[in-house]
């Protein structure tokens, strides 16, 4: 038997989610999305479990998004539907405040990015707030990658 | 800020405009939720109520019911979780954030639970809520972040029909104090929760991590409850064996 999954996911602003560095400035109407299809086996997990992503695929830049921090870029390499590596060429460098944040919240998701699918993840608890420069970054790469 | 909501769909209308659909209405719903709770929006009735300006009477039904749902979760947690809070005037504030979340998304959820032959994964800002009605469907896997390194998966949770919700510091926005003391709880660094529903899942995740060094046990009290605490340590304690831990990092 044959699945078709569809994944989407939508960035959007909510509830009381605001932090002390997210004014009323960043409420707004912003959102992204990242949708993308795959057929997936049943009986057994998909994928499997090693993975050995190597870095044969494609690099695809999103688009230089500006911050309340500065500017967020990010870079996918892309082998066919999946993604094997997410890297960060450009983000705020600031001092203090700003490059705790960012040294907090852009590791996160890229390393949440791989580790699902190489974990054969459905999905992610745990995920409370992101950047969203970052993910406004990678809907554009994603976009451009064809995903 | 943004949060992040995904959802994924196997089955019949997982690539229709049905399943298309189905998705518009669950973000209209949400974002209808939103413009009545939230509390960066000054026009919301949730601030219009914390401003005194309106009576719970003169706000949507949804508002009496989120009230009730943190009155009861206030009980049930000798009053670690509360939707009450002081402002820093010193006045009370009214901030059902622990509650509105998963509440919201469990009831965005209707409009998935109205497609025929189709399973969904539906993900408010990493609170999850699955069905699975083909019986020859894997579970849905669910990881669970390690709250002192969100990038790697310290459990994978496989559900078929249920909701999962994690509470704690890993994430910056969700500022998270014992309502007894207005403290941060110590001690414990998330509590995941799986249940029925996501309401209670939420709910639970929050008032477990409030109760800090109680956690485990006061969650371990609760029915129809499964789960995993983290603990500031790094220890884990499974409760009730719903969880499946795996190596970190697997």
């Amino acid at each position: 038997m044959l699945w078709f999954l569809t994944t989407v996911t939508i960035v959007v602003l909510l509830f009381g989610y605001s932090t002390s560095t997210s004014g009323p400035s960043a409420v707004g109407g912003h959102t992204s999305a990242i949708a993308s299809g795959n057929p997936v086996s049943g009986g057994s997990s998909a994928g499997g479990g090693s993975t050995g992503p190597s870095s044969t695929g494609a690099t695809v830049a999103g688009p230089t998004v500006p911050t309340q921090w500065g500017d967020v870029q990010v870079v996918i390499t892309v082998d066919g539907s999946r993604i094997t590596r997410v890297s960060v060429p450009v983000y705020p460098s600031g001092t203090g405040t700003d490059a705790q944040i960012n040294g907090y919240a852009l590791p996160i998701l890229i390393k949440d990015t791989l580790d699902a699918q190489s974990a054969n993840i459905d999905m992610i608890t745990g995920a409370t707030v992101t950047s969203e420069g970052y993910l406004q970054s990678l809907q554009g790469a994603l976009d451009r990658a064809g995903l | 800020m943004g949060m992040p909501i995904s959802l994924a769909l196997r089955g019949r209308h997982a690539a229709d405009d049905e399943g298309r659909a189905a998705w518009a209405d669950v973000m209209a719903a949400l974002r209808a939720f939103d413009r009545t709770f939230s509390t960066y929006r000054a026009d919301s009735y949730v601030s219009r109520l914390g401003r005194g300006e309106l009576a719970l009477a003169d706000c949507p039904p949804e508002v009496a019911e989120v009230v009730t749902l943190g009155e009861e979760a206030e009980r049930d947690s000798d009053g670690a979780f509360s939707v009450w809070r002081t402002g820093p005037d010193g006045t009370t504030v009214f901030d059902p954030n622990g509650v509105v979340k998963g509440w919201a998304a469990d009831r965005a959820a209707t409009a998935l639970r109205a497609l025929d032959a189709t399973d969904f994964c539906l993900s408010a800002g990493g609170d999850l809520v699955c069905r699975t009605l083909d019986p020859d469907a894997p579970p849905w896997r669910i990881g669970v972040e390690h709250p002192h390194d969100p990038g790697r998966l310290i459990a994978v949770v496989p559900v078929t029909t249920g909701a999962v919700a994690t509470s704690g510091t890993a994430h910056r926005g969700r500022h998270l104090v014992d309502a007894r003391t207005g403290l941060p709880p110590s001690g414990v660094a998330s509590v995941t929760v799986v249940a029925s529903s996501l309401t209670w899942a939420d709910i639970d995740a929050t008032a477990a991590y409030a109760r800090g060094g109680d956690a485990a046990r006061w969650l371990d009290a609760r029915p129809g409850r499964a789960g995993l605490v983290v603990w500031a340590d790094g220890s884990v304690t499974p409760v009730r064996g719903g969880a499946t831990a795996v190596p970190s990092g697997a």
